[in-house]
């Protein structure tokens, strides 16, 4: 009896992804979103700016004086000139200076607050989601109520219950926002809870807070990072009107949004400059926030992924031949 | 339908009673009393000689201040079903006559806002769908990102600002009635609903824009290619229809951004609608104005999130609730 000898020869899995995650939606945001890439670089630059504020600010201020804070009685309400390039506001403050250390507060909000934001919202839609049932039953019934409260009010009552500062605002963009956003989070986690693997992990007896943490949370990340890049330019623009009804961070703060309020605006005829800068800069900001962030949906979002979608047949005959083009390319290079 | 459309109304009661809970529990942990603000201007007042001395705890017994919570929250709520929605403890006046006046302006606001954003957003958001990819639709979707970004305050100052400086001109201060004056009335409200508007056009583009791809892949689109019909027609008559119901019912779902929104603008522009009267309020702590007024926009809210859940339900067939 002999026994018949088979060879298995083991071939490497075939490439299912070159590059990680990340490095996947890097190369693509540059190779189809121009627009992405516009927003990126506007969103590096407030980054670079926030943290490095001191040493790029032409104030650079004392211990016990801040940059932002630096006061020239006598070129009270200047205009833009060689040593203000923005001119100075009603206490001879530098308005350029005043915006640079205000890119760190706005970063500082967009970051914190936004991060907040998603744990809250993330936690409470996952949890709802999976234990479902009368928990979820009732945490619904109290967002429901939450999401009632019309956008900016709730946040101008709560502002008004704890008062002006950098911590309040953090906190209440975060935590206001957070309840209401888990809707959302819910039903991601709800189109994924019912797969094979989060039921083999139960049945291996994984608790509660493994399954959510090891198999939901990884499952749905690409549209948690969306969400975050979605909101962080909403929750700057919150954080300015806040600070711009006198609710939010209060004086001598560089708000972008305060610097436009109380003083900006009873001199907005002497010195136009005072609110016309701080407001530009925001916009910018929030505007390239917002593409990034797009592009970043179009290239995670699942629902919106798909090759030959648009309805021109002269289009679907481009695409084609491009395809083809490539394919014809491959095979030369065999 | 019917049974669904109940039991969304009656749902609208258990959370209008967490909303009272919420409202009423936020204000215990306000810091700086009504009380004392009460206290300090009737001391001011002692002391030029109009009014008798007044101790903290004679303000506190007289506003109903001097009970336990849960005592005051029950209080409340019986006025509510009474129809009294509490009365301002600083200024003295039930909250509902306040507001007569009020609603009105901010209404007209919000709905002028909201018919002009639609009016330039969907012919914008249609474009650049049908366009996809060209230069029109980078330039669509650009603008509706730069809508999305610009703070209304800060337009609505440069508004105020430039055209005084360069032509001495300057929004109206004086609020005009409807009754009394119909197009100076329109002008008034004309700037502060357009850039109001502005915020919900942008995201209003986009919806249409997503709206409109998603449509035109459709398989009767490309039947009404196939029969040889011209683009307008296709457009026009095969898939705008079909996107304008969602569109329709998204923009209805923007009123509660609207009125948030309108907080910003009747204050910069000084329209006394109710956002001014909350701020007000808010400032003067004055905790029943802004739980009332709190409670009466977010039944209103609610109200209009049912009405437009039913209305897509009932314009588009192939939706059914049960």
């Amino acid at each position: 009896m002999s026994v018949e000898e088979t060879t298995i020869e083991l071939k490497a899995a075939p490439a299912y992804r070159r590059h990680g995650l990340f490095a996947e939606v890097f190369i693509r945001l540059f190779r189809e979103k121009p627009l992405g890439v516009v927003g990126l670089v506007i969103v590096s630059i407030l980054f670079i700016v926030g943290i490095f504020a001191n040493f790029i600010a032409p104030e650079k201020g004392t211990a016990d004086s801040p940059g932002y804070n630096v006061i020239h009685l006598a070129d009270r309400l200047h205009p833009p000139s060689a040593e203000y390039p923005l001119g100075t506001d009603q206490l001879g403050r530098d308005i350029l200076s005043r915006i640079i250390y205000g890119a760190r507060l706005s970063m500082i909000v967009g970051v914190v607050a936004t991060a907040i934001h998603t744990v809250i919202s993330t936690a409470i839609g996952m949890a709802c989601a999976y234990f479902g049932g009368k928990f979820d039953i009732l945490v619904q019934r109290f967002v429901d109520a939450w999401i009632c409260f019309p956008g900016l009010v709730i946040l101008i009552t709560l502002m008004a219950i704890i008062g002006p500062g950098l911590l309040q605002i953090l906190l209440v963009l975060g935590i206001s926002g957070g309840i209401a956003a888990s809707r959302f989070s819910r039903s991601l986690v709800f189109a994924i809870k019912e797969n094979q693997y989060v039921y083999a992990s139960e049945a291996i007896g994984a608790r509660a807070g493994r399954v959510m943490l090891r198999h939901l949370l990884p499952n749905i990340m690409p549209m948690v990072i969306v969400l975050f890049s979605i909101n962080m330019g909403g929750m700057i623009l919150t954080e300015a009107s806040l600070s711009f009804l006198g609710l939010g961070l209060p004086p001598p703060y560089p708000s972008w949004g305060g610097m436009i309020s109380g003083e900006g605006r009873s001199n907005m005829l002497l010195a136009p400059w005072m609110m016309l800068w701080p407001g530009a800069v925001l916009s910018l900001v929030v505007f390239g926030i917002n593409m990034f962030g797009d592009a970043l949906r179009d290239l995670l979002d699942p629902r919106l992924r798909g090759g030959l979608g648009t309805y021109r047949l002269d289009k679907v005959e481009k695409m084609a031949a491009k395809m083809k083009a490539r394919i014809e390319k491959q095979q030369a290079q065999k | 339908m019917r049974a669904y459309a109940i039991r969304r109304f009656l749902l609208i009661i258990p959370t209008l009673f967490i909303i009272t809970a919420i409202l009423f529990l936020l204000f215990q942990i306000i810091p700086g009393d009504v009380v004392d603000l009460i206290v300090a201007r009737q001391t001011w007042q002692q002391e030029v000689g109009t009014e008798s001395e007044v101790s903290p705890e004679a303000v506190r017994e007289a506003l109903g201040l001097d009970v336990p919570v849960h005592i005051q929250y029950i209080r409340w709520m019986g006025g509510i079903f009474r129809g009294d929605f509490g009365r301002s403890m600083y200024h003295d006046r039930p909250l509902l006559e306040d507001l007569k006046t009020r609603i009105p302006v901010t209404f007209e606001l919000s709905l002028f806002s909201l018919i002009l954003s639609i009016l330039c957003s969907v012919p914008i958001g249609i474009y650049a769908a049908i366009r996809q990819d060209t230069i029109g639709d980078y330039i669509g979707r650009s603008l509706s990102i730069l809508f999305l970004a610009i703070p209304a305050f800060w337009v609505a100052t440069l508004v105020m600002v430039y055209p005084a400086l360069w032509w001495e001109w300057s929004p109206p201060v004086e609020y005009i009635p409807l009754a009394e004056d119909f197009w100076g009335n329109i002008g008034q409200f004309l700037i502060p609903a357009l850039i109001l508007g502005m915020f919900t056009s942008g995201g209003l583009m986009r919806v249409t824009r997503t709206m409109m791809l998603e449509v035109l892949r459709q398989d009767y689109i490309r039947t009404a290619w196939s029969k040889g019909l011209r683009e307008r027609l296709v457009i026009l008559r095969h898939a705008v229809k079909n996107t304008l119901i969602p569109v329709i019912t998204i923009a209805g779902g923007m009123i509660p951004t609207l009125l948030g929104g309108s907080v910003i603008i009747e204050q910069i522009f000084a329209l006394p609608g109710m956002g001014r009267y909350l701020l007000s309020a808010v400032i003067q702590r004055d905790f029943l104005i802004v739980a009332g007024w709190n409670l009466i926009m977010s039944a209103f809210v609610m109200i209009i999130i049912v009405l437009t859940d039913l209305a897509y339900a009932y314009v588009d067939p192939r939706i059914r609730y049960r």
